[in-house]
């Protein structure tokens, strides 16, 4: 048996970012995800980072913007409305080309909300919630496992594409304690980070900047960023699909929502009921393609959020009316059980007069 | 039988939720008994922070407005500049005052916002479990100073109420302390002047007060309040800063 | 299989530490496990409880609705709690503080004096682990003595030296079931 350790969500995700190489992390207390700074203020010294607690997480998002035009792997960390803080320097990480890592533990909103799990920031993580026209890559693990994983991964995605990366946890995902196998850095090739400030020694010097006031400079700079873009779409999404191959009923479900629905599609093909789920595991660049292989032959979806509707979004767009699609959510940080949504299948299943 | 000693009518008739030896049931009953002797209890705007205090509107009778975390000046300003002849205050901890509220804070400061700031200092970040604070003392281990603060990684803790009583906006800057019951009188002398600078049209006043934290800091009740005069004295003297009255 | 278990007690009572101890069993015996601690807002006095979830396949909802097990530990907990026992489900109570009993007729009850063992024996800091020890005894869900080979994981470097006490008093446990059935 591989060595396995129990682990909480955001120390798991703290440790594999050490072990990804990640030496700066820059963050600001609040909760649900506090255990990360706490881990990271410990840990980093251990393994000669920087760990500093920023005065704020704009300081913070700042400080990971110098770090990363260092050539340092860098993360920071928040919950929702510190997330809405950092807008503008994502957005310029994203307009720089910046490699980094912003980790979101989602919790109840709008406003200060509370500090239970939700899934209120999709739009907010995969619209580009900064201003300007950028995307960033996110990722939504759904077990402790993954997410240490997907952390890992997603250092290497920041530096293969030099873009910001989000990781789009909740509260639930933070607290949860699961085996994890603390797998150690997979070495790859890099594209060299010619665009590291370091003291312009024996080379041109280099600037890093997002101003560009001639307009057609600016139009093949969007275009440019665009081109990237695409180039993750073709190649980073990825998906997890469940019980499909033979469902009339697909829920469409990502995170903590997902584990959530997948218990209630066990249960309810006990009962009968040829159910799937498909689990996006990036948000953007959304799972497009699977969905509507999916639709060829499944011709119900639920979409379930723990939010009044966001993600839903992306799959009727996906869907483009080739099939039917609902949504049930549960917003505010209520964390509903397999049971509840055993139900709201049934229920579905009789009103569509799903055959099978 | 004479009654001596009440609530006041400033505050809700709801038990406090704060821990035990905590600062803040001190600072609201100064607060509230203020309000109602200077009899601005319908005319009063409070702001409170995000930390322990974020619930302050349960337990004051009074219009209050939440703001986020460290844009309680900024909010102030806004009621302040729309409703000129209210009284407005903020109620803030360490991290809103002087982390990420520092901007509002210098700036509102800056202007002679005509609001008062009363400013709860207790050297860390309780909501959020013990982190440390732009107030955190040198050598005090918090959850993510876990070695002690180190002023060549951390820095030096940040007197904030001393840069403002430097600025010419500001009328009246103090700081007081919790630690015995004459200095909790004396602060609520300067809580009282710190109003009436403002019901007198004058700029911004701050009250900064240490207060215990006994469940972050690991100590009893008891010994929190005495280590406000063994060490936060030492390191936030306590006096008065400025004070346009006074020459 | 799935089985879920809710330890609940006040804070500072270790429930959260015998209910890591069972979750890393668990692991270790090869079982898919999730571990959920919730604490109350105090943070001392508070209530403190964890759901651990112990399968033999990847576990949906780490949450439960209707645990198969409770661990009551104190008054408050039974109060919160007994409603949400699934039926025929069994709940374990400390009955040197917990004067209270379900109200339901549909769970079988394990009392245990554990705080008045741990006084009488090793000290009542480790009336958890006596609870935990009567708990496993009784459940079977993992073994004792994986559970005692992995106490040195969830103890830590920092804790290390309590390791024996809490040997015992899950040994306390285990003799005083046995006795009683």
């Amino acid at each position: 048996m591989e060595n396995k350790v129990l682990m909480k969500g955001t120390n798991a995700l703290a440790e594999a970012a050490i072990q990804a190489g990640c030496r700066c992390y820059f963050g600001y207390p609040i909760t649900p995800q506090n255990e990360l700074p706490e881990y990271m203020a410990r840990r980093m010294a251990e393994v000669g980072g920087v760990f500093l607690q920023g005065e704020s997480e704009i300081a913070s998002i700042n400080m990971v913007l110098g770090a990363a035009a260092s050539g340092v792997r860098s993360m920071t960390s928040s919950s929702s409305p510190g997330i809405s803080l950092k807008q503008e320097g994502i957005s310029f990480l994203a307009a720089m080309e910046l490699p980094a890592l912003i980790v979101n533990i989602m919790r109840g909103g709008p406003g200060l909300g509370n500090i239970a799990p939700s899934q209120g920031d999709y739009y907010q993580a995969t619209r580009g919630g900064g201003h300007g026209d950028y995307r960033t890559p996110v990722f939504a693990p759904a077990s402790i496992q993954e997410l240490y994983d997907i952390t890992m991964y997603a250092f290497d995605v920041a530096d293969i594409y030099r873009t910001p990366v989000v990781i789009l946890g909740d509260g639930m995902m933070g607290q949860i304690v699961e085996p994890t196998v603390c797998r150690k850095r997979q070495e790859i090739d890099l594209p060299p980070k010619d665009y590291v400030l370091d003291g312009a020694k024996g080379r041109p010097s280099r600037i890093i900047r997002s101003l560009i006031l001639d307009t057609f400079e600016m139009e093949e700079h969007n275009w440019k960023l665009k081109r990237k873009y695409d180039l993750m779409r073709g190649r980073l999404p990825q998906h997890e699909e469940f019980m499909v191959a033979d469902a009339k009923l697909v829920i469409v479900a990502y995170g903590t929502a997902a584990r959530i629905a997948k218990g209630a599609v066990k249960r309810a093909r006990r009962e009968g009921l040829s159910v799937g789920l498909l689990r996006p595991i990036t948000l953007w660049p959304f799972p497009t393609q699977a969905i509507q292989d999916i639709a060829k032959k499944v011709k119900h979806f639920l979409v379930f959020e723990m939010s009044t509707g966001q993600m839903v979004d992306d799959v009727l767009l996906a869907l483009g009316g080739k099939a039917q699609c609902e949504f049930y959510g549960r917003p505010g940080g209520v964390v509903p059980t397999p049971m509840e949504i055993t139900r709201i299948i049934g229920r579905y299943w009789v009103q569509k007069e799903i055959l099978g | 039988m004479k009654k001596v000693f009440t609530k006041p009518k400033s505050l809700k008739d709801v038990p406090f939720h704060y821990c035990p030896g905590c600062g803040h049931s001190i600072i609201h009953r100064l607060v509230a008994e203020v309000i109602d002797e200077l009899g601005i209890s319908d005319c009063v705007i409070g702001v409170p922070p995000a930390g322990c205090a974020v619930l302050a509107y349960n337990y004051f009778d009074i219009d209050m407005c939440e703001a986020p975390h460290g844009r309680g000046c900024a909010v102030a300003t806004g009621f302040k500049r729309a409703q000129p002849d209210k009284i407005v205050f903020t109620y803030q901890g360490d991290g809103d005052m002087a982390a990420i509220g520092t901007a509002e804070t210098l700036h509102a400061a800056n202007r002679g916002e005509r609001i008062t700031a009363i400013f709860v200092n207790n050297a860390v970040y309780g909501m959020t479990g013990g982190q440390m604070a732009p107030t955190t003392m040198i050598g005090q281990k918090t959850t993510t100073s876990p070695f002690g603060r180190r002023p060549e990684v951390e820095g030096y803790p940040l007197l904030i109420t001393d840069l403002i009583a430097t600025l010419k906006g500001p009328s009246y800057v103090v700081r007081h302390s919790l630690a015995t019951p004459a200095k909790i009188l004396a602060t609520k002398k300067s809580i009282k002047k710190a109003f009436e600078m403002q019901i007198k049209g004058l700029g911004f006043s701050l009250v900064e007060v240490l207060s215990p934290c006994p469940t972050n800091w690991k100590l009893s009740a008891v010994d929190a309040f005495k280590f406000l005069e063994s060490r936060m004295e030492k390191e936030f003297p306590i006096g008065v800063f400025k004070d346009v009255t006074k020459g | 299989m799935l089985i879920k278990t809710v330890m609940s007690g006040i804070g500072g009572q270790g429930i959260l530490f015998s209910g890591l101890c069972m979750a890393w069993a668990a692991m270790y015996e090869g079982h898919f496990v999730t571990y959920l601690p919730s604490y109350g807002a105090e943070m001392r006095g508070g209530v403190a409880s964890c759901t651990i979830a112990i399968s033999d396949e990847e576990i949906a909802s780490p949450i439960s609705s209707e645990p198969d097990y409770l661990v009551l530990m104190d008054n408050l907990s039974l109060a919160r709690l007994q409603n949400q026992c699934a039926s025929g489900g069994e709940v374990f109570i400390n009955t040197s503080i917990v004067s209270d009993r379900p109200i339901r007729r549909d769970l079988e009850l394990v009392e245990i004096p554990v705080t008045d063992l741990a006084e009488a024996s090793i000290g009542v800091r480790y009336a958890n682990m006596i609870m935990l020890g009567a708990f496993i005894g009784r459940t079977h869900l993992v073994k004792i003595s994986t559970i005692i080979s992995n106490m040195d994981k969830v103890l830590g470097k920092e804790k290390a030296r309590f390791k024996d006490k809490n040997i015992e008093a899950v040994n306390i446990g285990l003799e005083y079931l046995s006795k009683e059935t």
